[in-house]
């Protein structure tokens, strides 16, 4: 460990606005490229139940 | 007879491997692919806890920029994937150009979003590491200046897509886009040695021993391949979802 306390290692020796704020912006960024694919394929999955079940209606009746 | 033996050899020299063909398959690709995304996903998420706890707790400040140097372990796994996925983006465009392979092409134009992440955020992360280190966010200096170019080139790409009413052109334009821009990866690459710029020359990516303490360079490469993995399995998913969307318009001719 390179800090010695919780304050020291937040204070990242005076520089805390710029490397949190790279880090934070890194990640919100990040997050969302990788999140976006994964709610997309929900929506998909959802979308082709839902024509399934059209189908099946269709041929039932 | 040696005619058509002629002919087939003509035929073969141009195909690709066989493995290609068959990951052209959508079933086959989607099956493949769903199997090797956790493979992907789980490593690159384990491997970026363990490499910012790593950079930023543990591994030493640097002697001349204190700890603002930390920067370093999002500002270059975030470069070096900036033009490393810009590569994987053009010569898969390359592929499905010329082989007509439109996995291909899916791959490539799934690139795009994260490969223009990536450079966007080595931009920004690079600025904060500039202000306090050289007084200012920004310089027209070739290494910044290539690199903002690259983010152009990457912007471009996915507005050509989007630019026809054509799908199929807007792709073959956006491939030869990517393709000519190539000529900007070597530029960024080298352009610390080529020109006086007020960026640092490489330290790590060079043929010489890097010149950075490992207890520094190690987090670096964990990052790094953090990085590395979560953007393939990112282009993998998004490219998985287009063979799902292909299976909700059946008025497709394929």
């Amino acid at each position: 460990m390179h800090f010695s306390n919780w304050q020291e290692f937040l204070a990242m020796g005076g520089y805390a606005p710029f490397v949190w704020s790279a880090f934070a912006l890194t990640l919100i960024i990040l997050g969302i490229v990788l999140v976006t694919p994964v709610l997309r394929r929900r929506q998909l999955l959802r979308q082709l139940q839902r024509l399934e079940r059209l189908r099946e209606q269709e041929n039932t009746q | 007879m040696s005619q058509t033996a002629a002919s087939t050899r003509r035929r073969k020299r141009f195909k690709l491997p066989l493995w290609m063909y068959k990951l052209a398959s959508p079933a086959y690709f989607d099956r493949l692919v769903g199997r090797i995304i956790p493979w992907l996903l789980i490593p690159g998420l384990v491997l970026l806890g363990i490499g910012l706890v790593w950079g930023l707790a543990f591994a030493p400040a640097d002697y001349q920029q204190g700890d603002s140097f930390r920067i370093i372990y999002v500002h270059v796994p975030t470069a070096a994937l900036s033009m490393g996925i810009y590569m994987a983006m053009a010569i898969t465009a390359g592929i499905g150009l010329i082989w007509r392979i439109r996995l291909a092409a899916l791959v490539s134009r799934n690139c795009a979003p994260i490969g223009a992440a990536c450079t966007f955020l080595a931009l920004a992360t690079g600025a904060l590491w500039g202000k306090p280190m050289w007084g200012t966010w920004w310089v027209w200096d070739a290494r910044l200046t290539s690199e903002l170019i690259l983010l152009f080139l990457y912007l471009g790409y996915m507005a050509l897509h989007e630019a026809f009413e054509d799908p199929e052109i807007g792709s073959r334009a956006a491939a030869i886009l990517a393709l000519v821009g190539v000529i900007n990866i070597p530029i960024i690459h080298y352009s610390v040695e080529w020109w006086h710029t007020l960026h640092q020359g490489a330290t790590i990516f060079k043929l010489d021993k890097p010149s950075i303490a490992p207890s520094m360079l190690w987090p670096l490469l964990v990052m790094l391949l953090a990085f590395a993995l979560l953007s393939a399995a990112n282009v993998l998913m998004r490219t998985r979802n287009n063979v799902l969307e292909r299976r909700l318009q059946p008025d497709d001719d394929e």
